[in-house]
Formats: structure tokens, C-alpha cells, sequence
């Protein structure tokens, strides 16, 4: 085990979305990020280019010895398939993820439309990268264009207009690219998932030196316990002081002389979320420490 | 062989204490199941589903709902964050497996072959059927103009393309375009993979720029009329008019029908982004993206034939009645291929 915060983190509820299963069943997805989106794509290109020129080296170099005009055609059609089939071929295998994506941890899939089941399909993968076309390599045509053949003002109107396009994922709350809208895709992330060791499980010895009342236990609701089981799983000697004194002085507790942060806060987490998990089962879900119930 | 683990029902067994919590015994109870799913999902990322034996893949969908059903039930009574996290992601980790694309690449390509393209192109015919009117309306047009005023050429052809073959050329001249034979064929690879390359690229911006409300898609149709309309024109003014139609139809049968196809499909996305309906905007247009995807990637098929046909056989035949039986006979043959009526077979992926 390596000592990198080991448990799945909550996720940010701008960033939360609904996925209902078949079963019926509410999963909660994160999107990707947009650091993480260019990232990827990032990636994505200096792999293509990496292989175009190395394709260039073979096909064209290689070639040109043994038959110039084949070399030439056979390069063209390569770099053509590299660069759209690049993308589809990645995207339509299991992971639905190109290699830059891979390593960001994020994958496409397919959003919940009126259709109802949201399946990944081939098509839906082609119409979002033949929409990459307009999106990135158009702004780029017109950036390299901008010499006599083309008129100024029409060369800087048309990369505001394709300029559109490539900043579209910021503007749209669900990060959409123009080729996710119509392909009915959206971009989330796929971390893998990591389960930390239940906080509850303790050394019986341990939490049977803390008895808390009732009264102290109550002082704090479901938002608090969330709060103190981050706290606790970082496990930050200073951050822990810090908590401990605080809940102390909240519930009164008296600080014996050989009590340790860590064991008092695991025995009140613990005592905590018996009551309040006890509770929950007789359907009172009580939010926070401000909450009455 | 791993075998489906049943659910340990003494807690003595995994030496639980009485105290612990209901959440506590829950997750220990539980646990291994999600191991043993995760364990093979991580399998599967590795090396693929062939590595899963029949049992395996038996217990892959006991397992995805067990952690489903974990997951519910965590939700309404485990107030530890760590283990709902856990699961939700377990969960979208096996569904994503589960509901994913699934079909191998053979069998997909067949279907797409066999029915699924040939179907969006049905569904598609009325937008086909407009881009078509708007290709022929302007075709007319130019002609029309061209005939009467050869100068009007100059402002529907793009000079880079027309090459050598304008007003300004003598009529020997122009009839030399539509038949030199190279002497040798060096060349024609490059020309034929440019020019696939330029009008996949062309097919994909009729496409991808219709979700601006088709606009652009009709632009584009027009303008792609207007330039076959000047060239006839110009050569027909010149008595060429046969000769420039075989020249034209050898590959643009092939040609212009995928143009026609990727502007039917543009228009299908800016009419279903424009009047989307009952649905809600993005849900319209990514329920016609999808068909209309699956409509351009044939597209791009059919310029593939399109270049070669430019490149290879354009060159080689010089034969009028040849280039005109080839060129028919291909357009009747895709209309039949895209056009017959077909029954969807089982279940397709839509």
C-alpha cells in the first residue's frame, strides 16, 4: 500500500451526474474536467504526429527508392486514416477511451437521452469525431491560410467563428464539445475505484475506554461525520489535534492524560455513526448539527 | 475456476464481534463479491474478455447486480462516504462493461454493411431528397448562365480547379482535358489519394456544419451546383456537352450521390436541432446524430470508390459510351443497394 490518500473521494456536485441503469438504479458519474479533456487531447496529438512522421520516414524516405509515386499516394491515404480513424478506432473498443484519454483517466460515454438506454454506439462515436474536423482542424486551416490567397478580414472572421467551436466545452454546463451534442455523448471520468478500510472496525479495547453519552453523542449530524471520516482517513497528525480539541469542547469531554487524538476521534466516529445510522433505519436522516431531529 | 461465492451467512464464521455496526457487517458480508467483480473487471482491461472462463463470465452479471443491489441498500443505511464512492464507481466501472459496445469488429462491420447503413439512408431520403433538389436546381442555374454569358464561369468555378479548362481555352484545348491519356501513369496514385483525402474532407464539413440549422449544409450543396453546372455549361457552349457528361458521371454518379447523402444528413441535424419537437433541443439532435453518423461513414465509403474512379479509371477510359455505361450502372446499383426495402434483423445498435 502506498501511502497516497487511499479512498474514493466524494465527488463535486457541479461535477455530479445521473446515470440510471436498466436495473433502475441512479449511478452517480463525474464528468471529466476540462484540464483533463486538454490533457488528453494534448496527448492524442503529439501521438499522431509522432506516428505521422514516423510513417513519413517509412513510406516516403523507404520509398522513394524503390517507387516515388506509390510512396507518396500510400502516405497520403496513411496520414488521412491516422487521423480520423485514430480517434474512432479507440473510442468504438472496450474502453471507449483513445490512449491520451487512457492516461488522463477519463472515457467517453454515451449521455441519457429521450431514447432511454444509453448505449455507446459506433455511430455515436463517428458523428462526435467527424465534428473534431470543424472543431480543431478548421481553426487551424485558417490559421495556416492567412497568407495572400485570403483576404484578412475574412481569414480572422473565420477563426473567431471556428474559434466558437473549439471553446464551446467551456460554455455549456455539461462541458460538451459540438460533436458530443450530436452524437449524444459527453466525456467523464473513469477512476479507477479504491476501498479504504471501514473506520467503523476498531479494537474493541480501544473504543470501550471512551463511553460518550447520549447528549454528546448527538451534538453532531451526517455532515459532521462525512467531514470527521475525510479527516480521519487523511490522517494528518495536526489536523487531527485540531478536530479533536474542537469536539471535546463541544461535547465536554474531559482529556485524560494518556488519551491519543487519533483513538478518541476513530471511538466518537464510531459512536457517532452507530447513532446516527441507527436512526437512519428508522428513517430519520438527520443533516447536520443544526438539524433538530 | 472461480465459482460464484455465496453470501457467508454466519458471522461467527468471519469472527465479527456483536457489537459491530449493521453498516460494518454489511461491508464484511459483501465484501468479497466486490473484490471478485473488480477482480474481473481489472482481468478484462488487461487482456481482454477472452481471458474470463464460462463460469466467470457467468457470474459477471450476478456480481454487477449484487454490487447494484449493494449499493442501494448502502445508500439508504451505511453512512460511511468511503464505501458508497466505492461502489457507485464499481458499479459505472461494470455497467460501462456491461452496456458498452460489445459486437466484434466483424460482425459490426457486416451489419453495417447488410443493413445498417442502407436503412439510415432510408430514413434519411427526404433530406436526401432536398440536398439533391438544391445540387440540381443550381447545376441548372449555372448552366443556364454559363450558356448565356461564358464569363459567369469565372465566378462559379474556383480558379485553382478549373486548371487549365476555362472560357479563355480553345475549344481543341478543352476537349484535350476530357481525354489525354497519360503516357505514363505516374501520378495518378497521388492524384486519386488527393483527391479522396479532399472530398472526404468536403463530405465531413457538409456533414459536421449542419448542426448550424443546415445553413452552411445548403451553402455548400449550392456552391458544389453551381460549379458542376459552370463546367457543363463551358464545354456545352463549346459543343462538348456529351463528352464533358461522360467525363463527369464516370465517377461523379458516385461522387455527387455521397455529396448529395453527407448534405442529406447535414440537413437532418440543423432540421432536428431547428424543430426539435417534443424533445428537448440536444436530445433531438443527438437522436439525428446518430443516424446521420452512421449515414456519413458509408459516405466516406463511397468517396473512397469515388476517388479511384477519378483517379484510376477516369484516365484509363477515354471511351465515351464507357464512361457513361460505367457511370449509370454504378448509380443504378447504389440506388438499388441503398434503396431497396430491407427488414431490420434482431437487434441492431441504434
Amino acid at each position: 500500500m502506498s501511502d497516497r490518500i487511499q479512498h474514493t473521494a466524494q465527488i463535486k456536485s457541479t461535477d455530479r451526474r445521473s446515470l440510471i441503469t436498466p436495473e433502475g438504479i441512479d449511478l452517480q458519474i463525474q464528468l471529466a474536467d476540462v484540464g483533463a479533456r486538454i490533457g488528453a487531447i494534448v496527448i492524442d496529438l503529439i501521438i499522431i504526429n509522432l506516428a505521422l512522421f514516423l510513417g513519413f520516414l517509412v513510406f516516403v524516405l523507404a520509398g522513394m527508392t524503390v517507387n516515388p509515386e506509390v510512396a507518396i499516394s500510400l502516405y497520403i491515404v496513411f496520414a488521412l486514416f491516422l487521423r480520423s480513424f485514430y480517434f474512432l478506432a479507440f473510442e468504438m473498443g472496450p474502453k471507449a477511451a483513445t490512449p491520451g484519454k487512457r492516461l488522463m483517466k477519463i472515457r467517453v460515454a454515451a449521455r441519457n437521452t429521450a431514447i432511454g438506454q444509453a448505449r455507446l454506439s459506433a455511430n455515436a462515436v463517428f458523428a462526435r469525431n467527424a465534428l473534431r474536423e470543424i472543431e480543431i482542424f478548421l481553426p487551424l486551416s485558417f490559421l495556416a491560410s492567412n497568407s495572400e490567397n485570403v483576404d484578412g478580414l475574412i481569414g480572422l472572421m473565420g477563426l473567431i467563428w471556428s474559434g466558437i467551436f473549439l471553446l464551446f466545452p467551456l460554455f455549456n454546463k455539461d462541458r460538451l464539445r459540438a460533436g458530443d451534442l450530436i452524437a449524444g455523448t459527453w466525456v467523464v471520468r473513469s477512476p479507477r475505484p479504491f476501498l479504504g478500510r471501514d473506520l467503523a472496525k476498531q479494537d474493541g479495547r480501544k473504543v470501550q475506554i471512551f463511553s460518550f453519552s447520549t447528549e454528546q453523542i448527538e451534538a453532531y449530524g451526517i455532515h459532521e461525520l462525512h467531514v470527521l471520516e475525510s479527516v480521519l482517513r487523511k490522517n494528518k497528525a495536526a489536523t487531527l489535534k485540531e478536530v479533536a480539541d474542537r469536539i471535546r469542547k463541544k461535547i465536554k469531554w474531559e482529556k485524560s492524560a494518556l488519551e491519543n487524538d487519533g483513538d478518541f476521534l476513530n471511538a466518537y466516529y464510531r459512536a457517532l455513526r452507530k447513532r446516527l445510522e441507527a436512526r437512519l433505519i428508522m428513517g430519520v436522516r438527520r443533516k447536520n448539527k443544526f438539524d433538530a431531529r | 475456476m472461480t465459482v460464484f461465492s455465496p453470501i457467508k451467512t454466519s458471522l461467527a464464521e468471519m469472527g465479527l464481534a456483536d457489537q459491530a455496526l449493521k453498516s460494518e457487517r454489511f461491508r464484511e458480508l459483501r465484501m468479497a463479491q466486490w473484490s471478485e467483480l473488480e477482480e474481473l473487471l481489472n482481468r478484462m482491461d488487461k487482456r481482454g474478455i477472452r481471458s474470463l472462463d464460462t463460469q466467470e463470465i457467468l457470474n459477471l452479471p450476478k456480481l454487477y447486480r449484487g454490487a447494484l443491489s449493494a449499493l442501494s441498500v448502502a445508500r439508504a443505511t451505511s453512512l460511511d462516504q468511503n464505501v458508497i464512492a466505492y461502489l457507485e464507481s464499481l458499479c459505472t466501472r461494470a455497467y460501462y462493461r456491461l452496456y458498452g459496445t460489445q459486437s466484434g469488429l466483424g460482425k459490426r462491420i457486416m451489419s453495417f454493411l447488410n443493413q445498417d447503413w442502407p436503412l439510415a439512408a432510408q430514413r434519411l431520403w427526404k433530406d436526401t431528397a432536398i440536398a439533391a433538389l438544391l445540387i440540381l436546381i443550381s447545376t441548372i442555374a449555372a448552366y443556364l448562365l454559363v450558356q448565356s454569358h461564358p464569363d459567369w464561369f469565372y465566378s462559379f468555378v474556383d480558379a485553382g480547379l478549373a486548371g487549365d479548362r476555362t472560357p479563355a481555352a480553345s475549344t481543341e484545348a478543352l476537349r484535350n482535358t476530357l481525354y489525354t491519356r497519360p503516357e505514363d501513369k505516374t501520378g495518378l496514385g497521388i492524384f486519386a489519394s488527393y483527391l479522396f483525402s479532399n472530398n472526404s474532407r468536403v463530405a465531413i464539413f457538409a456533414f459536421a456544419l449542419g448542426f448550424a440549422f443546415g445553413l452552411p449544409t445548403i451553402f455548400f450543396m449550392l456552391s458544389t451546383g453551381f460549379m458542376l453546372g459552370g463546367f457543363i455549361g463551358l464545354f456545352a457552349s463549346r459543343d462538348l456537352g456529351y463528352e464533358v457528361g461522360g467525363w463527369l458521371i464516370i465517377h461523379g454518379s458516385t461522387e455527387i450521390f455521397a455529396i448529395i447523402l453527407a448534405g442529406g444528413a447535414g440537413l437532418h441535424i440543423g432540421r432536428a436541432i431547428a424543430f426539435p419537437g417534443s424533445l428537448s433541443r440536444t436530445q433531438s439532435a443527438a437522436l439525428a446524430g446518430r443516424t446521420s453518423g452512421l449515414l456519413m461513414v458509408g459516405v466516406i465509403l463511397m468517396l473512397l470508390c469515388a476517388g479511384l474512379l477519378e483517379g484510376y479509371a477516369r484516365q484509363i477510359i477515354t471511351g465515351d459510351f464507357l464512361r457513361y455505361s460505367l457511370g449509370i450502372g454504378l448509380f443504378i446499383l447504389w440506388m438499388i443497394y441503398l434503396y431497396i426495402p430491407r427488414r431490420p434483423k434482431g437487434l441492431t445498435a441504434r
